[in-house]
């Protein structure tokens, strides 16, 4: 099955005339991702990717037109959370925000009409999800990817692609690695997607990378501590160094008044279960310790 | 981005909340005169505060009365130049003193779990919210702003009674609410008032009134929003920003100066983070954090470069690149044409991954880099090149 994306993925690149739109869906369709259509407003009825894909000038039209139920948005910041609403009014169940430098207030109104329409919304400020050997909906390279049964979870890009590779290379292939982005206001938390791993009969094990600010992966870990108690977990916290009161890139990587900070993380999901890293290397290795045999 | 006191209340006023007169003064004199105004306007005293972006001011003796001119002269030039945890006070608020009655607490910030703004009000006010969370959490009240609608009257009213300023209703719904709206008229992450007070205050026909006052002010704006917001941008107080950090913003780069030795250059922050935690893990310490970003090419490593030798402690430095948007080969060029402009010369660990990292691994090859496979492999490396430097260093 994988979760988020897979084979029955029908995807909608809003922005998909523009430089990253364009590249990144190029490399979605060539990783064998179902991209079905692109949105840019006053392009319709041209046509993107060499010109295998049709532009519409809507996501209502291109949902109408060609049945797209996933959506992955390149829109600039200004414009992205309209294009989040708008991808959610049109009846899209899978929104992939990559867009970064979104006003935190912005998305407070998008995410509310996501949830009013029963959608879902991965990011901003994410590189979105890979299911090996099915879809790729967003930025992450493919190459990095094997196929297998170990859900990955991430609030970061790059250092996603790291652990990744390392589980890789050590042959330990994964089910779906989603990217939920580094902003304060996202529509997708480390919770949300551990209960959607929990629920997927091709993922039997959990890594979670996390990183210093708020409090998403306690929240996480106290319900993986309960409901995955028996499921190999393993996790990776950014930040051990990381000063108070300094914002470090991620607009929600930020130690304030002693909370969110790496220790109280890594205390936590220890006490839920998890094996904790010191680099993202060893997460191959703490996924056999745990018991994972794939 | 954090704005002064000062500031901060000028947004305030600008969308109609009660904030009693203040002026800001550069040099003792200036707080003199201030103080003499306000004096001959009736205030019995005049308190001077240190306009620092750090919390605490109170307790390291930024806050202080005076009962004349000459007190607040010598009191302004006491706190001028003073330090505060770091930062060099370079001007003070004078205000008259209020005669406090009693002193709550009410902010607005993001609330990241429920994706919404969040109201807090205490009526144990004028003391860090964070410890009355800690010793009585009971004492916080919270509730939430409408997503789409804003604070609406009726949750304003709940709050008020609930911090017992049943009493002072309709001036504390209006502040509920100014505070909702300050926060989205400006993009900010955090409008709190600390505290928000009852004051005493005498009324032109000579009696006692008492009126329901914000004190203090501390707001945080979201930096994603400021451009959006261009007269914002003048809050930025030049003397509170480093100028490597000044350089970086201007570069688009985001760069934060740690103690260490080791310079650190990464793309993505996330990896930015781990990179520092390893070089700390083999023995060693980071002397920043530095993200060139997604797709960065050979000018923006060069001016990342020059950042991190600007630092006269950094004695090794570790490149640290997983290529996705960004092309290996283009950060390759650009560390080479970095390396043939910098002016001193220190050892350097290259790591470069992904995306056209063949190509990469030949420039640097050809160039005679020290290169590392793996991040482990790559930290251990620098933290072994930064303690030969300091060695060599110390026996010259």
């Amino acid at each position: 099955m994988s979760i988020l994306v897979g084979r029955d993925t029908r995807l909608v690149v809003q922005g998909i005339t523009g430089r990253e739109g364009g590249f990144h869906a190029q490399a979605s369709l060539e990783y064998g991702t179902n991209v079905v259509a692109g949105v840019t407003p006053g392009k319709g009825g041209q046509r993107a990717l060499d010109g295998a894909v049709p532009v519409f000038d809507t996501v209502a039209e291109a949902v109408r037109e060609t049945g797209a139920n996933t959506s992955l948005i390149f829109v600039p910041a200004a414009g992205a959370p309209d294009a989040v609403m708008e991808a959610a009014e049109s009846g899209i169940a899978s929104i992939f925000c990559i867009t970064e430098g979104i006003p935190a207030l912005d998305m407070i109104a998008a995410v509310d009409v996501v949830r009013a329409r029963g959608a879902r919304l991965i990011g901003p400020n994410c590189p979105g999800a890979t299911s090996p050997g099915r879809a790729k909906v967003g930025i992450i390279p493919g190459s990095i990817h094997l196929e297998g049964r170990v859900g990955v979870v991430s609030r970061s890009g790059t250092l996603t692609y790291e652990a990744v590779q390392a589980m890789t290379d050590a042959g330990v292939g994964q089910s779906t690695c989603v990217g939920i982005g580094g902003d304060p206001i996202i529509g997708t938390t480390f919770l949300d997607v551990l209960q959607l791993f929990a629920a997927d009969d091709e993922t039997d094990a959990i890594v979670l990378i996390g990183e210093i600010g708020g409090a998403a992966e306690e929240t996480a870990a106290a319900w993986a501590g309960e409901h995955l108690a028996d499921v190999p977990k393993v996790a990776f916290i950014a930040g051990r160094t990381a000063p108070e009161g300094k914002r470090m890139g991620h607009a929600g990587a930020i130690i304030s008044g002693g909370a969110g900070t790496a220790a109280s993380k890594v205390d936590a999901l220890e006490a839920a279960g998890f094996r904790v890293a010191g680099s993202p290397t060893e997460l191959p290795g703490l996924l056999r310790d745990a018991g994972y045999r794939g | 981005m954090k704005l002064q006191e000062a500031d901060a209340k000028s947004l305030l006023v600008a969308q109609g909340l009660p904030v009693p007169v203040w002026e800001v003064a550069h040099t003792a004199p200036e707080a003199r005169a201030a103080a003499e105004r306000f004096l001959a306007d009736g205030a019995d005293k005049v308190v001077i505060k240190a306009q620092v972006l750090i919390g605490g001011r109170g307790k390291a003796g930024g806050v202080k009365l005076a009962a004349s001119g000459a007190e607040a002269e010598a009191v302004a030039g006491q706190i001028l130049g003073m330090d505060i945890k770091g930062m060099t006070v370079r001007k003070v608020l004078v205000g008259p003193a209020a005669d406090i009655v009693k002193e709550f607490y009410l902010a607005a910030v993001l609330d990241r779990a429920e994706r919404g703004i969040l109201l807090m009000g205490s009526a144990e006010g004028g003391v860090e919210i964070e410890r009355v969370a800690e010793t009585n959490p009971e004492a916080i009240v919270r509730l939430h702003a409408h997503p789409l609608l804003g604070l609406q009257d009726f949750a304003a009213r709940e709050l008020a009674f609930a911090m017992g300023l049943g009493a002072h209703l309709k001036a504390a719904v209006a502040i509920a609410k100014g505070l909702v709206t300050t926060m989205k008229a400006y993009d900010a992450d955090l409008v709190e008032i600390n505290p928000l007070a009852i004051v005493r205050e005498t009324g032109p026909d000579g009696t006692t009134v008492e009126r329901l006052v914000c004190l203090d002010a501390k707001i945080t704006l979201d930096d994603s929003a400021l451009a959006r917001h261009p007269g914002l941008e003048d809050l930025r107080d030049p003397d509170e920003e480093a100028p490597e950090d000044k350089e970086a913003r201007e570069a688009g780069l985001t760069f934060i100066k740690l103690d260490g030795t080791i310079g650190c250059m990464v793309n993505g922050a996330g990896l930015a983070m781990a990179t520092m935690d390893l070089v700390k893990r083999a023995g060693g310490r980071p002397a920043n954090f530095l993200d060139i970003g997604g797709g960065a090419r050979a000018d923006k490593v060069a001016a990342a470069m020059q950042l991190i030798l600007a630092d006269p402690k950094v004695n090794a430095i570790l490149v640290n690149i997983f290529g996705g948007i960004t092309r290996g080969d283009e950060v390759a060029q650009g560390l080479i044409e970095a390396r043939a402009q910098q002016t001193r010369d220190v050892p350097m660990v290259v790591r470069i991954v992904g995306t056209n990292a063949t190509e990469a691994a030949a420039l640097l090859e050809e160039a005679r880099f020290q290169t590392a496979g793996s991040l482990d492999e790559a930290a251990a490396k620098a933290v072994e090149a930064s303690r030969a430097a300091g060695t060599a260093g110390a026996v010259a």
